[in-house]
């Protein structure tokens, strides 16, 4: 349907342009507000695509989604690397306590422990598809930012009444985490906050 | 011939999960003189400081991958013939032939399990 509308426009575009140009080369016979007129016609149908782009808030892609959507998937990163980490060393703690145990508990500990650390590459796998992601992510950031610099200011600045609404009601709108480290708080500003308010 | 444990085995991952499995699979299999280094320039480093029997590296790094550090350590007089597997997420044919080409004793895909590493070490240094 889009498609279909935006082909209609095109095919506009280019008859008024052709009637435009045929009635210039013609201008002994038709008046100036003939071609005025298309011209006008012309400058609404581009007024209006400005308008439409604008719409779509190209902006907010480069300037908010693709780096919200990075900052998450970094963090996603860190924290299987830091989980990762912590079984590693549950891991490397049970090696060392199978030394006291007799040679077969010790064999069954260690083996087991084994098949622990050889799933741990899990988050050197998925780190890996992630950043190919991510760069995949940047590189569409990269390629908006190239349009928005060449359109520069021919697109209509935002106006707060169109900047973008979350369209979700009443409790809904509370559900946004888990947050990033630096727009969380803390246990302990929660336990706070919860002295303070009861 | 049998095998020298104490030799000193460089491993070269950006992971760190990885270095650490990598690490203590070794350590399981009776290796324990292991250095780590988390890109090939770094690796490279080392080999001005000393020699190593057996290098384990991940393909996919930067500023230097592991194929660069490969073709660099062929170049190393002292070292050109040091055992060197690779361990990568880089499956496909053509990443095989290249780092073939370019001189490895081995290639890992990862995930991989402790039997496999020890399977491949044993087919570049013999039996241990």
């Amino acid at each position: 349907m889009e498609t279909a509308s935006k082909g209609i426009r095109r095919d506009k575009v280019i008859n008024l342009i052709n009637s435009v140009i045929e009635k210039v080369g013609a201008a002994d016979e038709i008046s100036r507000e003939h071609i005025y007129a298309e011209l006008k016609d012309l400058h609404d149908i581009i007024e209006a695509t400005r308008n439409e782009i604008n719409a779509t808030r190209v902006t907010d892609i480069s300037g908010t989604h693709i780096p919200t959507a990075t900052d998450e998937l970094d963090a996603v990163v860190a924290a299987t690397e830091v989980a990762t980490g912590t079984i590693m060393d549950a891991c490397d703690a049970m090696t060392e306590y199978a030394e006291q145990l007799d040679p077969a508990h010790k064999d069954f500990t260690v083996m087991q422990v084994t098949k622990i650390l050889e799933a741990c590459s899990f988050q050197d796998i998925t780190g890996q598809r992630i950043t190919k992601v991510v760069r995949s992510l940047k590189t569409i950031d990269e390629k908006v930012s190239n349009l928005l610099q060449v359109l520069g200011d021919k697109l209509p600045a935002h106006t707060s009444a169109t900047e973008a609404e979350d369209e979700r009601t009443g409790d809904a709108r509370l559900l946004n985490g888990p947050q990033m480290t630096d727009k969380a708080i803390s246990q302990d500003e929660i336990d706070k906050l919860l002295e303070d308010l009861f | 011939m049998s095998v020298d444990k104490n030799m000193n085995v460089l491993i070269v991952d950006d992971y760190k999960t990885m270095l650490r499995i990598i690490g203590n699979l070794l350590k399981q299999l009776g290796f324990n003189n292991v250095d780590e280094a988390t890109d090939g320039s770094m690796a490279l480093e080392m080999f001005k400081n000393k020699s190593y029997g057996l290098v384990i590296s991940d393909w996919n790094m930067e500023p230097m991958s592991g194929l660069d550090l490969l073709k660099q350590v062929r170049t190393l007089p002292a070292n050109a013939n040091v055992p060197f597997v690779m361990v990568t997420a880089e499956s496909k044919t053509e990443n095989v032939i290249a780092a073939k080409q370019a001189g490895v004793s081995n290639y890992i895909v990862k995930p991989f399990n402790a039997e496999t590493l020890k399977t491949k070490l044993v087919s570049v240094l013999g039996d241990f």
